[in-house]
């Protein structure tokens, strides 16, 4: 059975059940609950600045916890908590608070693991919002899976729809490497069918979510929707693209891409991050790399511009990428 | 030097004294050899001497077991051992060895032994500090009765690592223990010049957190402060800050030229303040151990870690595809 959710829906039941499941999953961050008000008459917890969390801590009292607004600090101790038998779910409220709270991430979760020779284990995810999309401007709406997705002893997966963040999430909590979990505002914004109960989704597997032998587009998180959109105005066209969504930046599934590619021969790929040192950027190298017998004509990138996301509506639609530059990079490819 | 008397509070079985005083001249031994093995060429990396501040390490550790976590720092041999780390593995490590605590992979910063509690030296400064936070917070959900313990020095509590985990575990009522080694330089620079308090411990004032401040050449008084910081924690009453006011008798690290830091100013330290030297003369002015005991312990030390160096010498080199192993729990 599977009901109609939001994005925020299913990673609040994701949480539910690996809370359930496992006593040692503990949540922290700002504002979880929300609200010294909680005991006065008349208000309600927030759930967070989303309402992704609402409802957990009457649920599960004490494990759901309301931090300072001190990123490092919620790291630093989720890292500690993971490495010493808990399993943490940390929010950073908006990836762009990378900024004051790498080293957490950079030096220790991905790292202890490693240089304590294999002794350790960090089981630690990290919920994070990016992306654009909410005219929230330079320093809420980055992109930047790429900067994690290039630190090794980090995975970084990123869901495209309600179902995929459910499965996911909970293959996230269930992980015994740390993981950093994006959340798109694009796709946060989507309702979809999830299906009850629980379940996972392969972390390092790409979907391929529309079969076609012409052109392989491949997106992740909100760029599939816009990979599908080009893929439909294709196909009226006659030009029949199959879809990759990657799910998972870190591992890349490059079998995947590059099976496709062979099929197909042509690839574009889709990213709203900037693209110096992309995701965009990384699949492009790997079809030279691995796949150059198979390309007909040369890999594609669709990606923000490098610049800053800007504020205005007019400007931010022109940073995000779109299904029409998809569409027209394929037809340019012939 | 005349005896101080040994507080009254602390009452130490003969074992538990001679416990104590093998530990600080294991710290001291693991550590000259190490200098003298990089200075001859033997051994590689950045290495961080404990050498001055054995007291620190070895007062509060003596009150942990296996419930327990310590996170340390780049100058981190002295936790290690302190906290029941085998030097074997240790000096494998430093030889770069497939036989040491982290395979080769760790070295001198990062050393670690999860076995035994220790989460780890740290080349970040400050690091460590909500990463013993994270391990205060297991103990509290788990009810394990455990406590997270975080040596750091002077210089990091000028980062932020330090405010935001005394704050979050004040809140959480934490069982945490914040040991900040003040040994009068943060690298080259005097903690004066970059600490504008005169106690780091006020800081603790901020957060509403208990603190004390212990002399940390002095076995006895760290020993006794970090008993009543401990039980404090293990009973759920909060974290403490507990300032250890100590003295680095190397440099920064071993090639230091020193030339920042007067000849006088250490040598008032080493010969008035050394804490193993001030630990004899009290235990065998009170008649609690003999020098001849001291000095069979000193031999046993001795011998142990000429036999860590001679076992790490002859031990196997890392694979080289080992490189990438260890990255994932899975591959």
């Amino acid at each position: 059975m599977s009901r109609l959710l939001s994005t925020g829906q299913a990673i609040n039941e994701a949480l539910a059940i690996a809370m359930e499941t496992d006593p040692d999953v503990i949540l922290l961050g700002e504002d979880l609950v929300g609200g010294g008000t909680r005991e006065v008459e008349g208000t309600d917890e927030m759930g967070g600045v989303l309402g992704t969390t609402k409802g957990l801590e009457k649920r599960f009292p004490g494990r759901v916890l309301d931090t300072p607004i001190s990123e490092m600090g919620i790291l630093g101790t989720a890292v500690g908590a993971a490495a010493t038998g808990l399993r943490p779910v940390a929010e950073l409220m908006f990836m762009d608070f990378l900024g004051v709270c790498l080293d957490p991430l950079l030096n220790q979760a991905a790292k202890l693991r490693y240089m304590f020779g294999g002794k350790a284990r960090v089981p630690l995810t990290v919920r994070t919002v990016c992306g654009a999309g909410m005219r929230a401007a330079a320093q809420h709406s980055q992109s930047l899976y790429w900067m994690t997705a290039g630190i090794p002893g980090l995975k970084t997966v990123i869901p495209s729809n309600p179902a995929e963040a459910k499965g996911l999430l909970l293959a996230a909590i269930r992980d015994d490497d740390p993981v950093v979990f994006c959340e798109a505002k694009g796709v946060l914004m989507q309702r979809g069918e999830v299906p009850e109960g629980d379940f996972t989704i392969a972390i390092g597997r790409a979907n391929v979510v529309r079969t076609g032998a012409d052109v392989t587009l491949v997106g992740f998180g909100a760029t599939v929707s816009v990979a599908l959109a080009a893929a439909d105005a294709l196909a009226k066209e006659g030009t029949h693209a199959e879809v990759i969504d990657l799910r998972s930046v870190a591992p890349l599934d490059e079998e995947t891409i590059l099976s496709s590619l062979e099929k197909t021969g042509r690839l574009v790929v889709v990213d709203e991050s900037t693209p110096r040192c992309s995701i965009a950027s990384d699949v492009a190298a790997l079809c030279v790399d691995r796949g150059f017998d198979f390309l007909n004509a040369p890999v594609r990138r669709i990606t923000a511009p490098h610049s800053p996301v800007p504020f205005a509506a007019i400007l931010e639609d022109a940073f995000r990428p779109d299904a029409a530059r998809v569409i027209a990079a394929v037809r340019e490819m012939g | 030097m005349c005896p101080e008397p040994i507080p009254t509070g602390v009452a130490l079985s003969r074992e538990r004294l001679l416990e104590a005083y093998r530990t600080m001249r294991r710290i001291r031994s693991f550590e000259e050899k190490l200098q003298e093995l990089v200075l001859a060429g033997k051994m590689a990396g950045f290495l961080h001497l404990y050498v001055g501040e054995e007291a620190v390490a070895t007062g509060v550790c003596m009150h942990l077991d296996s419930r327990d976590w310590v996170t340390s720092t780049h100058r981190g041999h002295g936790h290690c051992i302190a906290k029941g780390v085998g030097v074997a593995g240790m000096m494998a490590e430093l030889f770069g060895r497939a036989t040491g605590l982290c395979k080769g992979k760790g070295g001198s910063m990062h050393i670690a032994d999860m076995d035994h509690g220790m989460l780890g030296a740290n080349g970040i400064v400050g690091a460590g500090i909500p990463l013993a936070t994270g391990a205060a917070l297991t103990a509290k959900v788990k009810r394990s009765g455990g406590v997270g313990v975080a040596f750091f020095g002077d210089g990091a509590s000028n980062q932020g690592q330090f405010h935001e985990s005394l704050n979050m575990a004040q809140n959480w009522k934490l069982p945490a223990l914040y040991v900040v080694e003040n040994n009068g330089w943060g690298e080259f620079t005097p903690t004066g010049f970059v600490v504008p308090v005169a106690d780091i411990a006020e800081r603790a004032r901020s957060y509403a957190m208990n603190a004390l401040i212990a002399d940390g050449m002095d076995f006895f008084d760290v020993f006794e402060k970090a008993a009543e910081a401990i039980a404090r924690a293990r009973r759920g009453d909060g974290p403490t800050l507990l300032e250890c006011k100590t003295y680095r008798f190397s440099g920064h690290y071993v090639g230091d030229t020193l030339a920042y830091r007067s000849k006088e100013e250490a040598e008032h330290w080493k010969q008035r303040r050394d804490p193993l030297e001030r630990f004899e003369h009290r235990v065998v002015e009170a008649g609690l151990l003999s020098s001849d005991a001291l000095r069979s312990a000193d031999g046993e030390v001795a011998a142990q870690i000429a036999s860590a160096v001679a076992a790490a010498e002859a031990a196997p080199l890392p694979d080289p595809t080992s490189v990438t192993s260890d990255v994932y729990v899975n591959g």
